[in-house]
């Protein structure tokens, strides 16, 4: 008889996958300023650690939220005890203020929808947990966080089919798109229960369009099926076009209190827009009542700490300060991005043009040898070996096009990030130069060619 | 409407909409009850007492003391502030180094440091709770099933089978043996879920037990130790309840101590589950653990611990917490002083009134024995019982049924979670009740502590006990050793 289970020996948490060895290769030599400078730069964390001094110098104002006390009384022995799933119900009151300040107040929140998880890991597995059956499918469209085949898929044993996206409109989703994804899972025979986005895109770091939102509206509702709409980037846009949250244009159709409505869940967490994974502060919001209540029994295998809800809940109904931090954040968010799209630039690197996020969309096609995931698992050795940067490959994220790499910029210092950009630039102009003189023997319009397109030179490598 | 509802439920899992979350047991009916009567000494003093949640609150005070001593385990002090980025973006699932030192020396030194245990092994889980999913998750696909000693936790039904598809197989324990795990009844579980083709693929163990608050004999563990390796199945041992051994006991002895001395045991079948929800009285800190001799769980449950990690700031604060050794030795001494004295004074309360229970040395809670005052041995006369406690005498407690008691009249009773005068006003009431319904239905066994050997070492401090009229002929449940 096997000893331990089928989830435990299969290989589905996905750690396998190379956006995880970037991860290990980082581990074992890792960048740092004195001790190690020559050592890998971690550009494949989405981590905000642009604006923890804004958090510090909160909690130096308010010593009481830091040290158990309320009004100057310890409340240590409340916390402690406290493990009611229902969540700390000053906490939830503060969350959903805060989701609503992210979303220019034009749309409010329930805190008795809300649930607490820990992280949005465990929020969008419980989700899954409460709206499909093993065997059933969500559709993702594609590129999509790698977490999410093991998040929606290991202990579930739900299926994910990818609606494919492409750069020929931005990737953005189409009809047929959607309509494609749909025929493929009944082709396999699989119930497609809903669909999960992520809204800002990760690793897009780009906002869904009016027409996109509008698009997943008809055809959830078409096809009677749920949408999950994963917004933990909410608060990481920067610039226009700007955020529109899938609650806003359901309000917008007058689909309240319908059965669409109640179909439509969002997943979000603190991990990004306040850079506080460590803490585990996940949320699910639902409409539908059943949902909040399954999904908050189950909340009971990974609840929020007590004190972490509490030093929170402080923060977040401290009104000044989250408006203050949501801009200040946001500026130093957008002129990091700048820094990176120039930096890449100087490199001939282009990306996709971003609006949100922790991290760029980047154009590595150029470099490939070929046209082909091989060819992009080769650059992208290169990369972490010769130019000693950890950036994630796009089959990571399961793009249908090889040559895109997902670049984190607001995980380093400016400095790190300026170094970053050197090396990059060093690796390419060495790349080019080697191209160059293998050449020497081709006419000069072939070299130009191959210079901006990699697909003709296919055959000379 | 109806139909409205049901089609809500079709949109939904079945696991979302059905009742596998097991929250429409009775154990959960008295904790409403309370919730909306809550006991207040000024405010609603006819409130209900909440006597069915084993929480720990008789050392919150040895706590706060260090946290004013020790402003830098917060990483939000100023004293501590220092680490707030470093700690805020932490998020590795090995979780912090010197939380699992931490954690790994402090269940050593709650065993006596007989047995050491290794950081390495260590994994955090969403609380206890968290660790029991994951575990089951880990050794068990959807079918299959783990046995389980009657009575149990209630929350087991659905921390291992809800979402994990795993059935749970009783074994069943009775009163006439104080409620022993036998080979027999063991052997018999297991045969019968072989009849019925249920692939059995591991123990389950609580120990110190809930409800019952007794620990197993050494000879009882390696008679299980033995029964596991035998069948090639897992032993999960939930040792939470591991630091609420009453002073002056007899040590408890963990199953890691047991596989030091079995060198024939397979030690890829033995796990620990742990958390500091009972020992320290932390459960809203959600810190569970996952302790496994068996390196692919340990590998596996990692991954798992996604789902439920240990929030930074708390592994922080019980890094620091648990490494400060004078801290960590004072607390224990003085919490399993605190809990042998609570325990006392509450049996001694009961037993004036004709009320036994079950002679027990750990736990936060008294396994209570009420099948006197039941009309009918059954368990419609047991829930009967019970909603006269909660409505009449105002008290939650909890029924046996819903630990799956194969006996009914057993009913658990907290003591842990209240002040002394609160406990006082409970023993009162008890004390009213039973004067009011003086005619048992059954002859009342006069139920004490013994002046056995072995305990009157235990209470140096007698004068607690010695006004009582207590000093009545043994009763074979108090005799009886656990």
């Amino acid at each position: 008889m096997k000893l331990l289970s089928r989830k435990a020996m299969c290989n589905s948490h996905g750690q396998d996958s190379s956006y995880f060895l970037g991860w290990q290769e980082y581990e074992k030599n890792p960048y740092d300023e004195v001790k190690n400078p020559k050592g890998i730069i971690q550009m494949g964390l989405a981590e905000n650690q642009l604006s923890f001094d804004l958090l510090e110098s909160w909690l130096a104002k308010n010593p009481d939220a830091a040290g158990f006390k309320r009004d100057g009384q310890s409340i240590f022995r409340e916390l402690a005890l406290f493990q009611d799933y229902h969540g700390l119900p000053a906490f939830k009151k503060a969350l959903v203020d805060f989701m609503s300040e992210i979303r220019g107040n034009k749309v409010t929140f329930d805190p008795s929808n809300i649930v607490l998880t820990a992280g949005a890991t465990s929020a969008n597995e419980s989700l899954v947990f409460c709206l499909a059956e093993p065997g059933e499918a969500f559709l993702l469209p594609t590129p999509y966080y790698p977490g999410f085949d093991r998040d929606l898929k290991w202990r579930t044993g739900v299926q994910i089919v990818p609606i494919q996206c492409t750069s020929s409109n931005g990737f953005q989703i189409t009809e047929k798109a959607l309509e494609e994804a749909y025929q493929l899972a009944q082709k396999r025979n699989l119930k497609v229960k809903g669909v999960l986005v992520t809204n800002p895109s990760n690793p897009l770091g780009t906002t869904m369009s009016l027409n996109e939102l509008n698009l997943l509206v008809n055809f959830i509702s078409s096809k009677n099926i749920h949408l999950i709409s994963d917004e933990i980037y909410s608060g990481t846009v920067f610039s226009s076009p700007g955020f529109i949250s899938i609650m806003e244009i359901l309000k917008e159709r007058k689909l309240d209190d319908t059965e669409v409505w109640r179909r439509v869940h969002i997943v979000y967490s603190l991990s990004k827009d306040l850079g506080l994974p460590g803490f585990r502060v996940g949320a699910i919001y639902s409409n539908d009542d059943m949902v909040v209540a399954a999904a908050t029994k189950m909340s009971s295998f990974g609840l929020v700490s007590s004190q972490t809800q509490y030093l929170l809940s402080a923060m977040l109904s401290d009104k000044k300060f989250t408006k203050n931090y949501i801009s200040e954040n946001q500026k130093r968010l957008k002129q990091r991005q700048k820094r990176l799209v120039s930096g890449l630039e100087k490199a001939g690197i282009s990306c996709l043009k971003s609006n949100a996020g922790l991290f760029c969309w980047v154009d590595m096609r150029h470099l490939l040898s070929s046209n082909t995931f091989e060819a992009e698992m080769e650059l992208w050795k290169k990369v972490i070996y010769d130019v000693k940067l950890n950036i994630s490959p796009g089959s990571s994220c399961r793009c249908t096009e090889p040559g895109w790499f997902r670049v984190c910029f607001a995980n380093m210092s400016e400095e790190t990030l300026k170094l970053s950009m050197q090396r990059l630039k060093v690796f390419v102009d060495s790349t080019t130069k080697t191209n160059h003189s293998r050449r020497k023997s081709l006419t000069k319009w072939v070299f130009w060619l191959s210079f901006h397109d990699c697909e003709i030179v296919n055959g000379e490598r | 409407m109806e139909s409205m509802l049901r089609k809500q439920k079709e949109m939904l899992s079945k696991i979302a909409s059905g009742n596998g979350h097991g929250e429409n047991s009775p154990y959960f009916d008295g904790w409403k009850a309370y919730e909306t009567d809550p006991y207040h000494p000024t405010k609603n003093p006819n409130g209900v007492i909440q006597m069915g949640l084993a929480e720990n609150q008789l050392c919150f005070d040895l706590v706060q003391q260090w946290l004013l001593n020790n402003p830098e385990a917060s990483i939000c002090t100023a004293e501590g502030v220092n680490d707030f980025r470093n700690i805020a973006i932490f998020q590795d699932y090995h979780g912090l180094p010197e939380f699992r030192n931490a954690v790994a020396k402090f269940m050593g030194k709650v065993r006596g440091n007989r047995v050491k245990y290794d950081p390495d092994r260590i994994v955090m889980s969403g609380g206890a709770t968290g660790a029991h999913e994951t575990v089951a998750f880990c050794l068990a696909d959807p079918g299959e099933a783990f046995l389980v000693p009657t009575p149990y936790y209630p929350g087991f039904d659905r921390d291992l089978r809800w979402r994990t598809g795993v059935q749970l197989v009783p074994v069943e324990c009775y009163s006439s043996n104080n409620f022993e795990i036998t080979r027999e009844a063991m052997e018999a579980a297991y045969q019968k879920a072989q009849e019925d083709n249920i692939t059995i693929k591991g123990l389950l163990l609580t120990n110190p037990s809930n409800p019952l608050g007794t620990y197993l004999h050494r000879e009882t563990l390696r008679s299980l130790v033995n029964f596991i390796n035998e069948k090639n199945i897992h032993l999960v041992c939930d040792e939470i309840y591991a630091a609420t051994v009453f002073s002056g006991q007899r040590d408890f002895i963990s199953i890691s101590e047991i596989i030091e001395e079995d060198t024939a045991c397979n030690r890829n079948l033995i796990h620990l589950v742990y958390s500091l929800s009972k020992d320290m009285g932390f459960p809203g800190f959600r810190v569970g653990i996952i302790y496994s001799y068996n390196d692919t769980v340990v590998s596996c449950a990692r991954r798992m611990s996604s789902f439920g990690l240990v929030s930074s700031q708390t592994q922080h604060l019980i890094a620091s917490m648990l490494s400060d050794d004078e801290f960590v030795d004072g607390f224990l001494m003085e919490s399993a002083k605190r809990l042998a004295k609570r325990h006392r004074a509450f049996t001694c309360g009961l037993s004036q009134v004709g009320i036994g229970c079950l002679k027990s040395n750990a736990g936060l809670f008294l396994w209570m024995d009420l099948h006197h005052l039941l009309k009918e041995q059954t368990y419609e006369a047991e829930m009967k019982l019970w909603k006269v406690i909660i409505d009449e005498v105002k008290l939650n407690v909890s029924p046996g049924s819903s630990f799956h008691c194969p006996n009914p009249g057993w009913f658990r009773v907290c003591f842990a979670n209240m002040d002394k005068e609160t406990m006082e006003v409970a023993l009162s009431r008890i004390r009213s009740f039973m004067r009011k319904n003086k005619e048992p239905k059954l002859p009342v066994k006069k139920l004490c502590w013994t002046k056995s050997l072995r305990l009157s070492t235990s209470f140096k401090r007698l004068d607690d006990i010695i006004s009582s009229p207590c000093m009545s002929p043994q009763s074979p449940l108090v005799r009886a050793r656990t």
